[in-house]
């Protein structure tokens, strides 16, 4: 379930992604708890850039879903999970889905490559029919 | 619904301030707007200023990059200035390099760079007024 070990969250916000617009505003949530979190600039930086492209994702390749984003702690660090998920088509050949430059639509096939270089876990659940979960996080230094 | 991102035009050049946080339909609708503005007034070039975003993630570089293209073979240059140094890190990290589109640190040098050789950002900007006062 969780890729952060004897990590406990605080509350979890969820978002809905329908639209464009949804990608924005999970952008600025994803912003606003890394700052909770006390990333350093890059690393907020870094984070919402990752949680963009993933949501765009979501809404794109996905067909909408939902993302879940929580403030974490693991006693020590604090930190920043969030969960991507769908009900789409889900990812058939994960290995060439995470190759740079590759692309099953219109984009630059940097989303799901990039984005795990972007963060400090990164973990992926698909299956074809069966949707795809994506769950992120980036700790505190 | 999202608003338009303004472009303003100073002498011949395009000047195309991001102060909101782009969502992917006002990236695609800047696109077309700039093209349109070039062949309009017959700019030569164009300063995209990205000071106010906080990320560029691959849907805004490729926007970055296809303005670029599109200028070019409209006979303008586009000079994007402005970027933060963590959206600089962040994108090179992400693998976007965005080859192809001269960069400035700022509107400044932006301007000196589309100006022709040997003319200031200042003259640039005089030569602008002055147009205007005739």
């Amino acid at each position: 379930m969780t890729t952060a070990p004897v990590a406990t969250a605080t509350a979890t916000e969820r978002l809905e992604v329908r639209a464009d617009s949804d990608v924005v505003r999970v952008r600025q949530l994803v912003r606003a708890v890394a700052q909770k979190a006390r990333l350093s600039l890059v690393d907020q930086t870094k984070l919402v850039t990752a949680a963009s492209e993933l949501a765009r994702n979501t809404l794109v390749y996905g067909g909408g879903g939902d993302v879940e984003v929580e403030l974490v702690t693991d006693g020590r660090r604090s930190g920043v999970r969030a969960v991507f998920s769908d009900e789409g088509p889900g990812i058939a050949d994960l290995d060439l889905a995470l190759t740079d430059g590759w692309t099953s639509g219109s984009g630059l096939g940097l989303g799901l490559s990039g984005s795990r270089r972007l963060v400090e876990q990164f973990s992926i659940d698909t299956a074809p029919g069966a949707g795809t979960r994506v769950e992120i996080a980036t700790w505190s230094r | 619904m999202s608003d338009a991102v303004p472009i303003l035009k100073i002498g011949t050049t395009l000047l195309v301030s991001i102060q909101v946080d782009l969502q992917d339909d006002t990236a695609l609708q800047l696109q077309e707007d700039v093209a349109e503005r070039i062949t309009r007034t017959g700019a030569r070039g164009v300063i995209i200023d990205i000071s106010g975003l906080e990320i560029v993630d691959s849907f805004i570089g490729r926007m970055l990059a296809s303005v670029a293209a599109v200028s070019r073979v409209l006979d303008a240059r586009t000079v994007v200035v402005g970027m933060r140094p963590a959206v600089a890190i962040t994108m090179v990290e992400l693998g976007l390099s965005l080859g192809g589109v001269r960069t400035a640190l700022d509107v400044e040098r932006g301007l000196a760079l589309l100006a022709p050789e040997h003319e200031s950002a200042e003259d640039v900007l005089l030569a602008a007024a002055e147009r205007e006062a005739r």
